[in-house]
């Protein structure tokens, strides 16, 4: 299931033997983030939301952390992203998470999280507005993680 | 009761009277919109004071004498017009000659009143503006009413468009990278079936926006014919055929004897595909649709759908009808609709004067019934 990719290893670092958990409860991003982490060696575990992540959390505690987390801001709840954010840094501390949102296009909501203010209010590392190509995670996760 | 405002201009105090104790206490009924109007009266006597009463009053209706001391009534008209105020004038003159008709009608008078007047020529002539006003406004209303609906409807349709959209296009990046897919070809099979299903459900979208928009327009002609429904009914479900039948969902038609109704042929053919194809949507797996047509005990024609799939809860079955209603949980979460289905099936049954019903429990299934009338009972 983890290919290593031969092509290239200089622009596609490996995230061998890494684990992400990929929250969305957009069945098609969910499926894009998978299939793109898998490529690039990372072992994902998936959630469709909150809730599914909340049940989640006994077995990744007893298995391997998660490495980073990428989470979609707006599924049960507005702003279940930020809540998912701040149980899993207090659960996996420094636990790197990038949140995935539509936000500030839907509702003229805007943040980033480029300072460190905002950094403790959004409980996120880093911020990508939708639509997200993985180049743009892939980028995202090369700086927040470093080259394996 | 709504109180409309009523400026009296007159430089005679006995006119200014007059006019006021015959208007306070009049109320207009205006039965095409449930409404009874009072007023309530200010009084200018000349044009200044007029032009002050315009912008410190807004009357909505304007009595206005022709000859004033200061100012013609005209120069009144024109400053009302330069300054679009929302007022309807009636002119009240004395040399209700033609001519001065249709230069305060073009300066903007709705109305005239040619002294001398009796109480009740005041009355008539402030009733028929009063309606003319309330009838306009609630019009404005109505038309102001439609445009949010369209523009809420237009702004979740492109929502509902974008979405699809995305997600193809999220596809094609992964596959624009020939490093990610390499070596992974059911990876890469997984992705294009992806695409493809969320194309099918845009082109499925666009077809019901389609359909509606028919309906809606009433501009395709109807074509009303006799037909038997049982027939009708058999056939549409066979057609369903192909897509029920991968997933080993049976398809069983239960229309022991002729169903006879009036119907136009298109129509019934957009209900029953909606039913039906919903009812392998929402099935299990290996699951069956049971359809059955059947002539009620008034002679109504009964057409309903059952699946044995997921079911609805209470709350979410009372929200179904609607247009872009999707009943979102997990059960549904990798299911594909318009959400225009059943508001379309809801506009066609409206059309015959029918009803549309849902039984449905979760994780057993539902049924959809609709009762169509018999074509005399109801005008089709």
């Amino acid at each position: 299931m983890s290919h290593v990719s031969t092509h290239g290893a200089s622009d596609a670092p490996s995230f061998e033997g890494r684990t992400a958990l990929v929250v969305d409860d957009d069945p098609d991003l969910l499926l894009q983030l998978q299939v793109g982490l898998e490529a690039i060696g990372f072992r994902v575990v998936a959630a469709h939301g909150e809730a599914e992540t909340e049940s989640l959390l006994p077995d990744l505690l007893a298995g391997r952390r998660p490495d980073v987390a990428i989470l979609d801001l707006m599924m049960e709840h507005d702003d279940s992203g930020f809540i998912l954010a701040w149980r899993l840094k207090r659960t996996f501390p420094g636990l790197p998470v990038l949140l995935v949102t539509a936000v500030s296009h839907r509702t003229g909501m805007d943040f980033d999280a480029a300072t460190r203010d905002e950094r403790s209010w959004v409980r996120a590392d880093a911020v990508l507005t939708k639509p997200v190509r993985f180049d743009q995670v892939r980028r995202e996760l090369s700086r927040l993680l470093g080259p394996a | 009761m709504e109180t409309l405002r009523i400026l009296v201009v007159d430089d005679e105090p006995g006119m200014r009277l007059g006019m006021t104790r015959c208007i306070e206490g009049l109320t207009v009924e205006v039965p095409e919109v449930r409404q009874v109007v009072g007023f309530t009266v200010e009084t200018a006597e000349d044009g200044q004071g007029a032009l002050a009463a315009l912008a410190s009053f807004r009357p909505d209706l304007l009595l206005l004498d022709y000859k004033l001391p200061d100012l013609s009534g005209l120069e009144v008209l024109k400053h009302i017009h330069e300054h679009q105020l929302d007022v309807l004038t009636i002119m009240v003159t004395a040399y209700a000659t033609l001519e001065t008709a249709i230069v305060a009608t073009r300066q903007g008078a709705f109305d005239f009143l040619a002294k001398p007047y009796n109480p009740g020529e005041l009355r008539g002539v402030v009733q028929k503006a009063a309606r003319h006003l309330v009838l306009g406004r609630q019009a404005r209303r109505l038309e102001e009413e439609k445009r949010k609906v369209r523009f809420q409807f237009i702004s979740v349709l492109a929502h509902e468009l974008k979405s699809p959209l995305a997600a193809v296009e999220g596809y094609l990046y992964l596959l624009q990278d020939p490093t990610l897919l390499a070596g992974r070809p059911e990876a890469a099979q997984q992705v294009v079936e992806r695409s493809l299903v969320r194309l099918e459900g845009m082109r499925k979208l666009i077809t019901d926006l389609l359909d509606m928009t028919r309906l809606e327009s009433g501009q395709k002609a109807r074509n009303l014919m006799s037909m038997d429904l049982a027939a009708v009914v058999t056939d549409l479900v066979r057609n369903q055929e192909p897509v029920a039948a991968p997933r080993g969902i049976a398809l069983a038609v239960e229309a022991p004897a002729p169903v006879a109704v009036t119907a136009d042929a298109g129509e019934v053919e957009i209900l029953v595909n909606n039913l039906v194809s919903n009812a392998i949507k929402y099935n299990r797996d290996g699951g069956t649709v049971t359809v059955q047509v059947r002539t009620g005990p008034a002679g109504e024609a009964l057409l309903s759908v059952t699946d044995t799939g997921i079911g609805m809860a209470p709350e979410e079955q009372a929200r179904l009808f609607g247009e872009f209603v999707r009943i979102k949980n997990a059960r549904t979460a990798n299911i594909l609709g318009s959400g225009l289905g059943l508001s379309i099936v809801r506009k066609i049954v409206d059309l015959y004067h029918g009803r549309v019903e849902v039984r449905s429990t979760p994780d057993v299934g539902s049924t959809f019934t609709v009762t169509l009338p018999l074509p005399d009972e109801g005008r089709a």
